[in-house]
């Protein structure tokens, strides 16, 4: 390979999603002085000229480094742990980190009634607070009410639910948005609805929703974020996980965007990724797998490649 | 303390089985075998009967108790077969239908069992009633009440010792800024009394004493026929000294003209196997009467004669 081709590799193998590893050793490896001084001199946004006549690597970009280092690592370490363990540490990371209203609501949401108690049993270990406690204590926001229901629901998780109830609940849900209130979130009937009913009758009452008012409750709840995740979490939790990939994938969002392809891919690879690929090729017109091939790198790379071909072979 | 007695060699699951369909068989039922034997078993002891009784008769236990027995015997006699989680999801599911609506069994179940133990309540409700305690009650209830009850049903507190001091004393002082402002369902009492481990709040409402004059409930008394604030000092009551709760159940149940038979079945079932060795203590204290004889001057019959068993009186 040509020097110049080499630096164009080289660069990559540190922008994107975790590094590449193989070319980092292979290329550096037998790189002499002069050509990392080559390199150095002429990739300006990774070094900047000192005053002092020499190229000095920028501290942001060490720092990226540094967290594209530990992404495998971080993955392997999410994978590997116990689902109780794991979900508690991301609950409480949300909370004090943030708070990150989007992972609370996933994590109540998409987990089954046992998984959410196991998570709300490992927090108690780990942290000596309840989940209820320390999200009551530390968010001050409006969203307070409906996030600690969320997490606090123990949900019925059998075939039976009320047809009659689901319709006049869908029917109140109608209302209340018509009524446009702007603080959505704190409206009585949809806390109760959303943070007690069980997922059959949510689904039953999305179905309702969409019969008889002709439009889609989580679009319906567009300007509500937090409601419309909820929703979508509850009832078709694999939309709101394509949604959450597409922004991660693009490259664009802030760190926890890019720690969101980690942890979709670590907690849902048992679960429904398949579901989820089919949904994000649909919305994308790519395949999961293009997208990360494009944009991470190394083990990273070949670890989240494996844990979405899981279940390939099954069906 | 629990109160049940149990004898100290226990007859294998089978022979009791034997003995309770003899009880059964022919006109009219022997209660007193019934409560010889019942009685005097704990939980997984009744479990264990009820399996084999299934077993060995093709019948269930609970069943055959309902067919044959009546009223308020048979009522104790069932809920005291029932798995404490069962029991649990029966009084809830009760409390929650409009006829029977009772928002302090829902309350007292909250706040007095273990963490582990409402969880199990509500696991028995689920199977029981194909839905979710906190669904029903949302539902059944309204405004202050349903804000201070569904997180009440759906905690899952910390049950470790330790204690924030720091944390304690400025929890303190917000509930007495609210309290003092009159705004007894400002969300951050709610949210104190609902997610805080007992042991913390035990530390925060001792702090509330110190600091202030007066134990909370003294400034919670507002307007005497609030109905929010006296679920409120209960729920505080049951949340750091249960036994003074169910002493007040229990004064109240047997002092109404004519008893209160549901509140004194349900405290002494639910209670023998917990603290109701402590209750009785706080009851003879607070009314210079032993609980058995104010059960005995109050009541009659097999009824009688199964709460005194439960209380730990009458023969092994």
């Amino acid at each position: 390979m040509a020097v110049a081709d080499e630096f164009g590799v080289l660069t990559k193998a540190f922008t994107g999603l975790g590094v590449d590893e193989k070319s980092l050793i292979s290329i550096l490896g037998k790189w002499h002085p002069e050509h990392k001084q080559s390199f150095r001199k002429t990739t300006r946004d990774i070094f900047v000229e000192d005053e002092r006549q020499f190229e000095r690597w920028d501290d942001r970009h060490v720092q990226k480094l540094q967290q594209e280092f530990l992404r495998f690592k971080d993955a392997v370490v999410l994978w590997t742990m116990h689902p109780w363990e794991r979900d508690a540490r991301l609950l409480r990371e949300a909370v004090y980190k943030g708070p990150k209203y989007g992972i609370l609501v996933e994590i109540a949401c998409t987990r089954s009634s046992e998984e959410l108690l196991g998570a709300r049993r490992a927090y108690h270990s780990l942290f000596e607070h309840s989940i209820e406690e320390d999200i009551a204590f530390h968010i001050h926001s409006s969203e307070k009410k409906l996030l600690v229901g969320l997490v606090s629901a123990y949900r019925y998780e059998g075939p039976k639910y009320g047809e009659e109830v689901a319709k006049s609940e869908a029917k109140i849900l109608k209302n209340v948005i018509k009524d446009g209130a702007k603080k959505l979130h704190e409206e009585e009937e949809i806390v109760r609805i959303l943070t007690t009913r069980s997922k059959l009758h949510l689904k039953a009452v999305f179905k309702h929703y969409k019969e008889t008012s002709g439009n889609y409750l989580d679009e319906d709840l567009g300007d509500h974020l937090i409601l419309k995740q909820t929703v979508q979490c509850l009832c078709k939790p694999e939309t709101y996980f394509t949604e959450v990939l597409d922004v991660s994938l693009k490259g664009i969002g802030h760190d926890f965007a890019k720690e969101a392809l980690t942890r979709v891919i670590v907690t849902r690879a048992d679960v429904d990724l398949k579901l989820i690929k089919e949904e994000y090729h649909h919305l994308s017109g790519f395949t999961l797998s293009h997208k990360i091939e494009e944009i991470a790198n190394g083990n990273f790379k070949d670890f989240l490649l494996t844990l979405i071909a899981r279940g390939d072979q099954e069906n | 303390m629990a109160t049940l007695r149990v004898p100290a060699s226990v007859p294998p699951a089978d022979e009791d089985c034997e003995q309770l369909r003899k009880a059964f068989a022919g006109w009219g039922t022997n209660e007193d075998l019934i409560i010889q034997i019942l009685a005097h078993r704990n939980a997984a002891q009744r479990k264990l009967i009820r399996e084999v009784y299934a077993a060995t008769y093709g019948d269930d236990l609970l069943k055959d108790l309902d067919a044959e027995l009546s009223s308020d015997f048979q009522r104790a006699v069932l809920l005291w077969t029932l798995d404490p989680a069962e029991r649990d999801a029966l009084l809830a599911y009760e409390a929650t239908k409009r006829l029977t609506a009772s928002n302090w069994v829902i309350m007292e179940i909250a706040c007095t069992r273990s963490s582990q133990d409402l969880f199990k309540a509500r696991q028995a409700y689920h199977a029981r009633y194909k839905r979710s305690i906190e669904e029903d009650v949302a539902y059944h209830t309204a405004g202050d009440f349903r804000k201070l009850l569904v997180p009440l049903v759906t905690a899952f507190r910390y049950e470790g010792d330790d204690v924030n001091m720091t944390l304690a004393k400025s929890e303190a002082k917000l509930l007495h800024e609210k309290i003092s402002e009159k705004a007894y369902n400002n969300e951050e009492i709610i949210r104190i009394l609902t997610t805080r481990s007992k042991a913390q709040l035990n530390a925060t409402l001792n702090q509330y004493n110190n600091e202030f004059g007066n134990a909370i409930n003294k400034n919670l008394k507002d307007d005497p026929k609030d109905e929010y604030l006296k679920l409120l000092r209960a729920t505080i009551k049951c949340l750091t000294s249960p036994e003074r709760y169910f002493e007040k159940v229990l004064r109240l149940a047997i002092n109404r003209v004519g008893t209160d038979e549901w509140a004194l079945t349900r405290v002494v079932t639910t209670r023998a196997e917990v603290d109701l060795q402590h209750v009785k203590e706080e009851y003879h204290k607070r009314n210079s009467v032993p609980l058995d004889r104010a059960i005995a001057g109050d009541t009659s019959g097999d009824y009688e004669k199964m709460l005194l068993a439960l209380t730990g009186h009458g023969d092994l």
